[in-house]
């Protein structure tokens, strides 16, 4: 096991950020904790990172203890917060040599670690990370928290903020360190990125709704979803939120994601009811459920 | 030791890559000494006067030459009558009207006894001050010659030196003082900013995430600024013997030890804002307002501690740069040895002892 966290629990004065959050990694696993902000991502994070001290419970991280041996996990972690915090008056370069320097390494030592991240962003080696674009500062970023080959690499929503293309590559990455045996945790409010990671944990309110693969926790969904169209989408969702035998309506991109609380649900009623409310171009299709609507479903 | 190396020069490039506080590192020193050496002085130099003369005769016009003749006052005008005087004041033109009574000559010589008025402009007490003193010595001075011959019987003749600073030049002053004031502020200020700018960035975050050690952030953090407070104390000793010609009597080594010790301290008082300050600008608020105003007006560099009430003489005892103010003008102009400041070195030893314990005791190893 790389990450051991049992029972965990942390309060700021009022607010309950985790509230007896258990789960544990394995090594060379891609874990990934999804949830939206607030949810308490970050504050697991620092607990983790030994950064908090939790109020209960215990967590060991490369098989350390989060309180007691702290500073075995700060020479074996890497760890990458939310926010970036790398000095942006320095150039990438100056930024990178700086992290090898004091977690005692040099770039050419560990370079074949991060030689994929860096040649992306090596034509701007001269250029300060102030002024940076958003996707190659989390690329610098994730160069420097790697830079002395941790065993676990943290990663606090690594790509909010970071274009589509730049997500993709970023993810790519990932999964190219994990071939190399660094266990990492990240965290997200992007549940299309949920799908790429081993097994993932639903996250809410501080509490852990589900553990499990992506395609567990699909499968998991109880109810048969449709894809719902129609010519006006407010007055689609509105009409459906109407309906009385809904069990649950989330717009979900051209479409929307509908469930029936029926188990005998026939589509040519809705789509009957649908016509009643003068909508056109109605088409209702069976769809696959989503990490998505897995996390409305449980959050409930 | 390579970490550390490696931490000092991301330090230098934050220096070196912020121009703004470069320029009050280096640029403020200069300008504050130039401003207290040139602009802000007690001393009077060519006080512009007017002399209202009554009598018009050869005492009289002796007596206004080796005025006019001093560098201190220049004769501006004369008057014919009373009623100018006032007229002259409120515009503002002379700061002083001589007024000599009518047969001044005759008087003197008749009745060994003549009137001489001295009106000053009191707008500016210590000026009326200094020029009503230094008009009368200047008439003592005239006195003395004319009794050159006579013998007069039972003479005090009080005779003043002013040791340490013979020419009263008020540089001799601010020198010393301003070097306490630069040196607590660039150290204190500029490492409380820079530590706290780590919070605030987010990047101590990742420091705390390291194998760095407290104490080697704390040190990597103000060993740039001793190198740097140490060049500012250099400089400003170069100003005040080549521009001002002020003479440093002691040794300069030993003015050197006592610089850096005073650095010392001030760095740790700078370290210990910084763990109990969260951003920025909080640093600089403590630092101003607790160091600043203590630092110029408690630590004897303007206003004399003796002569302020009890309880600030009290408190003045717990700035550092009181201390340091005795040390460095006891070595500027007296020229002291150590066997006369040493226990003024022992209490700033004390302090930056104590800031120092209090700082690693309170610095954080985690988040909170």
């Amino acid at each position: 096991m790389s990450i051991i966290v049992s029972n965990i629990s942390k309060s700021f004065k009022k607010v309950k950020a985790l509230q007896n959050i258990s789960f544990d990694v394995n090594e060379g696993e891609l874990f990934g904790l999804i949830g939206p902000d607030g949810a308490g991502k970050t504050t697991l994070f620092r607990v983790l990172t030994t950064l908090l001290i939790a109020n209960e419970g215990a967590a060991t991280v490369a098989g350390f203890d989060v309180l007691t041996e702290y500073k075995k996990i700060r020479d074996n972690v890497g760890y990458m917060p939310g926010k970036f915090s790398l000095y942006q008056d320095l150039t990438i370069e100056e930024n990178l040599d700086f992290f090898a320097t004091i977690f005692g390494t040099t770039i050419e030592e560990n370079y074949d670690l991060i030689k994929d991240i860096y040649v992306q962003i090596a034509p701007f080696k001269d250029r300060r990370a102030g002024e940076l674009s958003g996707g190659m500062k989390q690329k610098l970023a994730l160069c420097c928290a790697l830079i002395h080959k941790p065993k676990v690499l943290f990663l606090d929503e690594p790509t909010t903020g970071v274009d589509p293309v730049s997500r993709k590559e970023f993810w790519d990455m990932l999964k190219r360190l994990q071939q190399k045996g660094i266990t990492i945790l990240v965290s997200t409010p992007y549940m299309d990125e949920a799908a790429l990671c081993d097994r993932i944990a639903l996250i809410q309110d501080g509490k852990i709704l589900e553990i499990d693969t992506p395609e567990a926790i699909v499968k998991h969904y109880p109810k048969q979803i449709y894809n719902v169209r129609a010519n006006n989408m407010y007055q689609l969702i509105n009409s459906l939120n109407d309906y009385k035998y809904n069990h649950s309506v989330y717009p979900f991109g051209e479409f929307v994601h509908y469930s029936d609380s029926r188990i005998d649900f026939n589509p040519e009623e809705l789509k009957t009811y649908l016509e009643s409310k003068k909508l056109l171009n109605i088409e209702i299709e069976k769809t696959q459920a989503t990490i998505e609507d897995t996390f409305m479903e449980l959050a409930k | 030791m390579k970490r550390f190396i490696g931490f000092i020069k991301k330090e230098f490039y934050h220096i070196f890559r912020d121009r703004r506080s470069l320029f009050i590192l280096f640029g403020m020193p200069i300008a504050q000494i130039m401003l207290f050496g040139f602009a802000i002085t007690n001393e009077i130099n060519n006080v512009d006067i007017a002399i209202l003369d009554h009598s018009k005769d050869a005492t009289t016009e002796a007596i206004i030459n080796k005025i006019s003749n001093s560098k201190y006052f220049s004769v501006k005008q004369f008057l014919d009558q009373e009623s100018d005087i006032e007229a002259v004041f409120k515009k503002g033109k002379v700061k002083a009207v001589l007024n000599f009574e009518n047969d001044f000559s005759k008087n003197l010589i008749k009745d060994h006894n003549a009137k001489i008025q001295i009106l000053t402009d009191a707008t500016d007490p210590n000026t009326a001050n200094s020029i009503s003193n230094y008009i009368n010595a200047i008439l003592s001075q005239y006195q003395k010659e004319l009794n050159k011959d006579s013998n007069v019987a039972y003479q005090v003749i009080p005779q003043s030196r002013m040791v340490y600073n013979p020419e009263l030049k008020s540089v001799y002053m601010f020198v010393p003082g301003v070097m306490t004031v630069i040196l607590m502020l660039v150290s204190a200020m500029m490492t409380s900013i820079s530590i706290t700018r780590e919070k605030e960035l987010g990047t101590m975050e990742i420091l705390l995430v390291s194998p760095l050690k407290p104490i080697q952030v704390i040190i990597g953090k103000v060993f740039p600024y001793i190198f740097l407070s140490i060049i500012n104390a250099i400089v400003i000793v170069l100003l005040s013997i080549f521009i001002f010609k002020m003479p440093i009597q002691g040794s300069l080594v030993l003015l050197a030890l006592e610089s850096v010790l005073f650095i010392i301290t001030a760095l740790a008082l700078g370290i210990l804002i910084s763990t109990v300050s969260a951003t920025q600008q909080t640093a600089m608020m403590i630092s101003l307002m607790g160091l600043m105003l203590p630092v110029i007006l408690l630590s004897g560099f303007i206003f004399p501690i003796s002569s302020m009430p009890l309880p600030l003489q009290v408190i003045s005892n717990i700035i550092p740069a009181k201390w340091f103010n005795i040390i460095i003008k006891a070595i500027m102009l007296k020229g002291v040895g150590i066997q006369y400041i040493w226990k003024e070195t022992l209490i700033l030893i004390g302090m930056s002892l104590f800031f120092i314990a209090v700082s690693v005791k309170k610095y954080k190893i985690r988040l909170e």
